[in-house]
């Protein structure tokens, strides 16, 4: 009977611990998917899109529901997978979209202009300051499938809270 | 009021299993067809084809590579198409950065740049590969091609293969 006893009382308790383990992976694939496919928030810093964002780093929200639909164009602020290094993400404004002609201003020059074309399903990226980013000014266009989602609301730091338009 | 329950039951089910099963495809592993016989004969051999119905081979895709997104020359990816992002190819990795590759019917080298690599179909014949587009973003990468499983008689593993003669990592 105490055998009896002890298997149900272990029974139960294995059966609790695995209902909690399936909460938590429940609540880990929520959190995946709306990660990925609705709103994630991404700390950006470095100089490269100042004077939009900060050289110290903003949290922001982007949302990875519109570059699905290919509903990103010129001016949007985007969250992009390095051509470099896949495992960066680095943020650029889109300037250019496929048969747009660019015209840049080549990279450690202050008055040499270049032109060029997009090819089919890329995008030119650039960052808002010039003269300090690493951008398709370096590696060229990239292609659309790099571009992680779109940036739309600044939540830190709170002085400068609010939507980043175009 | 009772069918209103169990209706809003299995939509909570409905809605959970969805959420875990996209978050498995992403994360894991998924399973996706191939189409065209830019692979043959790895994928789609012509021999595969039933009372002149060809199958296509439905194929294992695992993504816990991309946490590291480290390939060896030989693997089979799939990767979004850099002209076109809605379109998904699968292809194998010849060069990986670093390495010099001799460009298909022309004597032209090239390096391969930081973050990119060479894919090429199997099928020279047919396929729309790196000899066209040049070397893409390994950012573009959505998994690796581990096994094939469907059709029944063609289950297994996917092979590496690499050819040594066009590649050089000096």
């Amino acid at each position: 009977m105490a055998v009896l006893n002890y298997v149900r009382q272990w029974r139960s308790l294995a059966k609790e611990a695995l209902d909690r383990t399936a909460i938590v992976a429940k609540f880990l694939c929520f959190l995946h998917v709306t990660n990925t496919y609705l709103c994630s928030s991404t700390l950006v810093y470095g100089p490269s899109m100042l004077p939009t964002l900060n050289i110290t780093g903003d949290v922001v929200l982007a949302e990875h529901v519109s570059h699905r639909f290919g509903k990103v164009g010129p001016g949007d602020l985007v969250l992009v997978r390095s051509p470099d290094d896949p495992r960066k993400t680095v943020t650029k404004r889109i300037v250019g979209v496929e048969g747009d002609k660019v015209t840049f201003l080549v990279p450690m020059s202050t008055h040499q202009y270049r032109t060029a074309v997009v090819p089919k399903g890329h995008v030119w990226i650039q960052g808002d300051n010039t003269y300090v980013s690493n951008d398709s000014r370096n590696f060229g266009p990239v292609p659309y499938g790099l571009i992680q989602g779109k940036v739309f609301f600044r939540v830190w730091p709170p002085d400068s809270i609010g939507f980043l338009g175009q | 009021m009772a069918s209103g329950n169990i209706l809003w039951k299995y939509t909570k089910k409905l809605f959970t299993l969805g959420l875990v099963g996209l978050t498995v495809s992403d994360s894991f592993a998924s399973v996706s067809p191939v189409r065209g016989a830019s692979m043959s004969p790895t994928f789609n051999p012509s021999i595969s084809s039933l009372m002149g119905l060809t199958t296509d081979d439905y194929v294992l895709v695992e993504k816990t590579c991309l946490m590291k997104y480290k390939f060896s020359h030989g693997d089979v990816v799939v990767f979004s198409s850099p002209s076109n992002h809605k379109e998904k190819h699968i292809k194998r990795v010849i060069a990986l950065p670093g390495d010099w590759i001799g460009i298909r019917h022309t004597s032209d080298v090239l390096r391969i740049p930081d973050g990119h690599c060479w894919v090429e179909g199997d099928n020279p014949s047919s396929s729309m590969d790196s000899n066209s587009f040049g070397p893409i973003p390994l950012g573009l990468v959505k998994g690796r091609v581990t096994h094939i499983v469907w059709p029944p008689q063609r289950i297994g593993a996917v092979e590496k293969r690499i050819p040594t003669d066009r590649i050089s990592s000096i």
